[in-house]
């Protein structure tokens, strides 16, 4: 039991006299850590480990902590070192002893030598004083010039060239490290006649680069003023203030143009210009991805609808001050081969001083706008001339009405004796006076007060400004306040399509606005557009179910078709507007019986929005043709051509000959007019020769449609047994020779498309089902890419099990200490019974053999006195 | 007529106090037979022009008579003329009775009179003051019971009554409905029924047979109005209760009922009908008039008739035709010919698609019809159905895929892989009548194929269902029938749920541009 401490406590004494490096390379001491794995690349701490090193160490740490606890155990009073540096390990046992040293001497000097003056002791060390040699070790403690290159300050040459002030701080381990290993080879003189050296050849260079760096900064300078010289000439302004600068004799000439370097205006990257070739290739891949979108949406697919958010700039952005995201900064650009700071700077020099003016300026800006985009609608139009005409036709006429209207109406300013130019004029002048910000209208009552009493193109101005002015970005409430608006707007279209004469242009001119308005509040409206439809095909059931038919709907109604079919896709597969919208117009068709030109106008009307509700999608609308086909027996001659009438039309009956001339000579003079909407609600026509040209006019609608019919439905399997009807009323009953020319061609071209039909078909089978794989056994193989780490968890819960794995392995590593410590304690235990028996022993011993003694003395002395 | 004169002259200011007086007046009326003449002035002021007074009169004579038919003071037996009477070697006593019974027959012409006043408050009191009259009288009749087959029922001024109601020139619609609570008791019903019958022959009969708007519709009005009972121990709500030989009494029987029910209807139904008409009675029929009939087979003659007319009156005569095959066991040849027939464009358009297509379901639901019918008529629907507007393809495609469900040999129509690649022309004959002739089971429905195309996307889905093999289980057609274009129309309005909301990218510019131009082209603003 005594023996393997004290050979352990061999080990460490030989342990402590060798170095590390001799541990480390005795094979004894080392014990290499097998590695199952070698991972290329990967630093492993632990390969190796010195058992005994570890041990002797974890021995002592023990020895220093733990067996002086145990020793101060049950003891109440301790021993306090109080000497200097008695505690600090760091303080090498020299320094400890010269330091209680001069503190002795210190006292001493304090207590003895207040009245001594002269007295100085000089310390010595190997003969030499001991004052000197810190002198001389300090300098050359400071030799590291690398961190102080450039900064030759008092204080620096002080401490290089005698001063042995302060140096004790400025000594560093390395220094001592260099103190250590150049100290001996050479002489403290010749190191510091060394350092002089250096330093002085230092000084030297630094002073020629300084040379050298002015001689570049006053070329560059130079070089710079010519370049000066050449900017001025294009910036006239700069030029001046560079002038006067230069008159200027002031030393900080290069700071002042240095400043206004940096506050000048950077060029900032700006996008560069795109090509119009780039732009339009854009232009259409945007297109394209919305296409894409629209055919997913016409087939139906419910899936994967993602969200698009249309970030939509109104066609007719007014740029008048209401621009949202102003930058204050402005970028750097090129007006006219200049450059545009200065004007910049310059306008706003003279918005300062006459603010007032700002506002006509922005007006300005704004007619300009609105000029511009004139130009642009017009560019638009130009593919189609008539189209342009039209608009611009309508535009007069829209004026015309407007005076009409207000020489009508109370509110009237104008009159009718004003010549075009004086009405322009004036109509100018209310332009100007229409302000730049409206409170959004809170009620339906608010909008028409607000645009009560403006030419058309004023009332766009006006919404067009309020939306303006009511951003959702600009304050909380005018989201609500716009989405609002848009139901207002939609009723305030129907009731312009109600008055009479219905104002149609101003809708016209309002369609804009109100796209733009929907294309931010989708929701908003299809609300708005959901309820208008839900009332009127309620009421029509109302009626239907009362009287079994319905009157045609009204030209307001017509009007938010169409607007629906502006506002939404018709071409989806199911959409919560269009979908209702068709099912609307299909209804209005079967339902509602013709009895009159009127009635047969607005049906014709509504036919034109089927087919444009169908146009792209090219879906089967039976009514559609129902309809037509209706149209074209009312307008046969003769009774007895065997009619078989679809509802809602009747086979006989008194309005069944409402498109027969009344005179077959009034077609020579006839020639196709484009019918106004506002024939739906009532027409004036005197003569029969007008009714009759109306007739064809209908006649021609009609046959176009029918035409367009036969090119949308061309490719459906039953084409020829849908159109079958049509074909007997145009081949026999409506003979094209009674027809004018153009009604001719029409009905050659629609026989042809409908003859050319394929007759043909394949018999229906059904589709082909793919076979159904069987069910596989085989394993599934999962292919584990990063052994070790778990997948597949959230990043708190790898956190979390990072910290369970730790606290484990600290507590198996806190378990370790505690059996150690006490298997340490109960051997330092068993180390003193053991010394405390050895004593025992010993002294038992002693006690024996001086018993022995005492008892062979006294037997000699018993056996000398015996004998 | 003197005294009645005379009373007159002398009260002159009567006017305003006329009201009070006239109660009074029955009151001492009542009292002795002194004031008796006072009852001229009642019935004067019957014929009075202000509506408020001839209602107080039409109150106080029905008060007055009635209790004098209580009391029994009206003569009772035949009738002597009143000046012979006053002649006759009668007592004072009997006098009076015959007197007074002048007066309440008086009393009632101008009661009947009064039921085509103009105003309808004059009418209804003297319809309430006739029908008490009636009670009164059977409770205490005035004729000799011993003759009479009728018991004590008074059958001549029922009679009366309504033929006053079958107005041949104004609607009575109001008045049959408010006679319609007496209606409800067995015995008048009886006699209504049968007066009905008479009154019809009669008037109809004058008038040649000729279509009487007005007058049939009066006619039907209160026929239909009749509430037949379903059985025997139902009669018990009786006007007049017989105290003798009640059981005997023909009015107390069932079947007596349902025979008079049955000629009333059979000789309305004998006539010439107004097509409405026909339509409305079409309607009832099978639910309202077959099941009360004694022999409802005697109306084959009528369904057959209907049915040959053609278009909705077809439709709807197929209802009571189908009862009459169905529970009682008529044999009616070429049915089905005629009902494949029946199909036209204008099934899906008229009120009674609804109705049609329940029984057409009904008709062909029977697994033991040939293919080749079961194929005509899949084909001829399927047709059809190239006209028809969403709210009715929703029903004819799954009708058409449930006969094809039903009959797997018909499944050819929808698919046929044996001839794949050859191109064909439909070899369907639509204009054939005969669906054994017109080659359905050689064609396929190429118009559903169409309809896929269809622009509402629920018609397109189930058109969808062709591509694959059809499921085994039938759909439930009834569920669909009833659905109108607006009930369509709203689930596509109901609120989505958190689904954005699709919107045109094309920017729009002008009111008539966009969606390729169609309107702008043929239409300008002003």
């Amino acid at each position: 039991m005594g023996k393997p401490p004290k050979r352990k406590n061999l080990a460490d004494k030989v342990r402590k006299t060798k170095t590390a490096t001799e541990i480390k390379n005795n094979p004894f001491e080392v014990k290499i850590n097998r590695k199952k794995f070698d991972v290329l690349g990967r630093k492993s701490k632990h390969d190796v480990g010195l058992p005994g090193v570890s041990r002797s160490k974890a021995i002592s740490k023990r020895k220093e902590t733990l067996l002086k606890e145990y020793k101060q155990k049950n003891k109440s009073n301790k021993l306090i070192d109080r000497r200097l540096g008695e505690y600090d390990s760091k303080m090498a046992p020299e320094d400890k002893i010269l330091q209680r040293f001069t503190i002795e001497r210190q006292r001493v000097h304090e207590k003895r030598d207040i009245y001594n003056l002269n007295e100085e002791e000089e310390l010595t060390h190997y003969g030499q004083s001991l004052a000197e040699i810190e002198k001389f070790n300090d300098a050359v403690g400071s030799d590291d010039e690398s961190e102080e290159k450039g900064l030759l300050s008092a204080e620096l040459t002080a401490s290089h060239f005698g001063g042995g002030g302060g140096l004790l701080r400025k000594k560093s381990g390395e220094d001592q490290q260099e103190e250590q290993s150049g100290q001996k080879t050479k002489s403290r003189q010749e190191l510091i006649e060394e350092l002089i050296q250096k330093s002085k050849q230092e000084k030297r260079e630094r002073q020629v680069q300084k040379e050298e760096a002015q001689e570049l900064t006053e070329k560059l300078d130079q070089e710079w003023k010519s370049i000066q010289a050449l900017m001025v000439k294009k910036a006239p302004k700069n030029s001046e203030q560079a002038d006067k600068l230069e008159e200027k004799p002031k030393p900080e000439e290069y700071d002042m143009i240095v400043r206004e370097l940096g506050f000048e205006m950077k060029a900032q990257p700006s996008e560069k210009m795109k090509t119009p070739e780039e732009l339009a290739r854009e232009e259409e891949e945007k297109l394209k991805k919305l296409e894409a979108d629209r055919l997913r949406r016409m087939m139906g697919d419910e899936g994967g609808e993602n969200v698009q958010s249309q970030v939509h700039m109104s066609a007719d952005d007014l740029n008048d001050g209401f621009d949202l995201d102003q930058h204050d900064k402005k970028t750097l650009s090129y007006q006219d081969g200049k450059w545009n700071i200065a004007e910049e700077t310059e306008d706003d020099k003279e918005e300062e001083e006459e603010g007032s003016d700002a506002e006509e300026e922005d007006d300005d800006d704004g007619d300009d706008d609105d000029d511009d985009e004139e130009e642009e609608q017009q560019e638009e139009g130009s593919s189609e001339d008539e189209e342009g005409h039209s608009d611009l036709e309508s535009e007069q006429d829209s004026e015309d009405e407007e005076s009409k209207q207000d020489d009508q109406g109370s509110s009237s300013k104008q009159q009718r004796s004003l010549s075009r130019e004086e009405l322009k004029a004036q109509q100018e002048a209310a332009k100007a006076e229409l302000p730049y910000t409206f409170t959004a209208p809170e009620s339906y009552q608010d909008l028409k007060d607000l645009l009560h009493g403006h030419t058309p193109d004023n009332q766009r101005l006006i919404v067009a400004r309020t939306q303006k002015c009511n951003h959702p970005s600009l304050a909380a409430g005018n989201k609500a306040k716009l989405q609002k608006l848009v139901g207002f707007l939609m009723e305030y279209m129907g009731e312009l399509a109600t008055r009479s004469p219905p104002e149609l242009c101003t809708v016209d001119k309002l369609i804009p606005e109100l796209y733009a308005l929907c294309q931010m509040f989708p929701e908003a409206a299809c609300q708005a557009m959901q309820s208008i439809l839900r009332d009127a095909a309620h009421s029509m059931e109302e009626v239907i179910e009362v009287k079994g038919h319905a009157a045609f709907p009204t030209l307001d109604m017509l009007v938010y078709l169409k607007v629906a079919a502006l506002l939404f896709p018709t071409s989806d597969f199911r959409h919560p507007v269009t979908t209702p919208a068709l099912l609307y117009i299909s209804q209005t068709l079967t339902k509602c019986p013709v009895r009159s030109l009127q009635d047969l106008t607005s049906g014709l009307v509504l036919c034109c929005l089927a087919v444009e509700y169908v146009s792209f999608s090219k879906r089967f609308l039976p009514e559609l043709i129902n309809f037509l086909s209706g149209t074209l027996q009312v307008a046969v001659q003769d009774e007895a051509s065997g009619r078989m009438a679809v509802p809602p039309f009747r086979p006989s009956g008194k309005h069944c000959d409402l498109l027969v001339l009344s005179n077959s000579e009034s077609c020579r003079n006839w020639s196709k007019k484009n019918l106004p909407l506002s024939a739906t609600q009532q027409m004036e026509l005197k003569s029969d020769l007008d009714r009759d040209h109306y007739r064809l006019n209908c006649l021609s609608t009609c046959l176009d449609l029918v035409k367009r019919c036969c090119l949308l439905y061309k490719d459906l399997i039953s084409f020829m047994h849908i159109f079958q009807p049509i074909r007997t009323l145009l081949s026999k009953h409506l003979s094209s020779q009674t027809l004018p020319n153009p009604l001719q061609e029409l009905h050659r071209e629609i026989l042809e498309a409908i003859s050319s039909a394929p007759v043909t078909h394949t018999r229906l089978v059904f589709e082909k089902k793919k076979p159904i794989p069987l069910k596989l056994l085989t394993p599934k193989i999962v292919e584990v890419l990063d052994y070790g780490k778990k997948r597949g968890s959230s990043r708190e819960e790898r956190e979390r099990e990072r910290l369970k794995h730790k606290y484990k392995k600290e507590f198996k590593g806190a378990l370790r200490e505690i059996r150690k410590d006490s298997r340490f304690l109960a051997r330092e235990k068993l180390n003193e019974v053991m010394n405390r028996d050895a004593e025992r022993k010993r002294k038992v011993r002693e006690l024996i053999g001086s018993l022995a003694t005492q008892e062979g003395e006294w037997k000699a002395l018993k056996r000398r006195k015996r004998k | 007529m003197a005294p009645s004169k005379k009373r007159n002259v002398s009260s002159k200011p009567r006017a305003k106090e006329d009201k009070t007086d006239l109660l009074g007046m029955v009151d001492r009326l009542l009292e002795s037979r002194k004031h008796a003449n006072d009852v001229f002035d009642i019935l004067e002021s019957l014929q009075s022009d202000k509506d408020k007074d001839v209602i107080c009169a039409i109150n106080a004579c029905c008060k007055l008579f009635c209790t004098l038919l209580e009391r029994k003071d009206l003569f009772i037996g035949k009738l002597p003329g009143e000046d012979e009477a006053l002649n006759g070697e009668h007592s004072a006593e009997e006098k009076y009775k015959i007197f007074m019974r002048h007066r309440y027959n008086n009393c009632v012409e101008m009661m009947l009179e009064h039921l085509n006043h103009e105003t309808h408050e004059v009418k209804e009191n003297a319809l309430c003051c006739l029908m008490k009259f009636a009670a009164g009288q059977g409770k205490h009749p005035l004729e000799d019971l011993d003759w009479s087959e009728h018991f004590s029922f008074p059958r001549e001024l029922i009679q009366a009554v309504v033929q006053s109601l079958l107005s041949q020139t104004s609607d009575s619609s109001l008045m049959i409905s408010r006679f319609q609570e007496f209606l409800d008791m067995e015995d008048v019903r009886y006699y209504v029924m049968s007066s009905i019958r008479a009154n019809v022959a009669t008037v109809m009969e004058k008038n040649k047979g000729a279509v009487l708007p007005v007058y049939q519709g009066n006619v039907f009005t209160l026929m239909s109005n009749l509430n037949m009972p379903s059985q025997d121990s139902e009669l018990t709500n009786f006007m007049v209760k017989q105290e003798a030989k009640h059981e005997d009494w023909k009015a107390a029987k069932l079947h007596e009922h349902k025979r008079a029910f049955e000629r009333m209807w059979l000789g309305f139904l004998k006539y010439k009908l107004p097509n409405s008409m026909y339509k409305k009675v079409l309607v009832i029929l099978h639910d309202s008039i077959l099941p009360h009939m004694s022999k409802p087979t005697l109306m084959i003659d009528f369904l057959t008739a209907a049915y040959d007319v053609g278009g909705a009156i077809s439709l709807l005569a197929l209802n009571g035709l189908f009862v009459l095959i169905h529970q009682h066991n008529l044999d009616y040849p070429d049915f089905y010919k005629k009902l494949y027939n029946l199909l036209e464009p204008s099934v899906f358009h008229v009120k009674y698609t609804a109705r049609f297509f329940h029984l057409a379901n009904l008709f062909l639901s029977s697994s033991h019809l040939p293919v080749y019918l079961v194929a005509a008529f899949a084909k001829r629907l399927a047709r059809l159905a190239l006209t028809a507007p969403p709210t009715a393809l929703l029903i004819v495609l799954p009708f058409i895929y449930n006969l094809i469900r039903r009959h797997p040999s018909a499944r050819v129509l929808i698919h046929k892989p044996s001839s794949e690649n050859e191109l064909l022309e439909d070899p369907y004959v639509m204009e054939e009548e005969d669906p054994a002739l017109c080659h359905a089971l050689e064609s396929s429905l190429w118009e559903i194929k169409t309809l896929q195309k269809h622009y509402h996307p629920d018609v397109a889905k189930a058109a969808m269902l062709i591509n694959t093999p059809l499921s085994e289980q039938e759909d439930d057609i009834d569920e669909l029938l009833e659905m109108t274009a607006f009930e369509l129309m709203e689930r596509d309005l109901k609120p989505s749920s958190n689904q954005s909301v699709p919107m045109e990218f094309e920017i729009a510019t002008h009111l008539l541009k966009g969606g390729g131009e169609v309107l702008g082209q043929h239409f300008c603003l002003v």
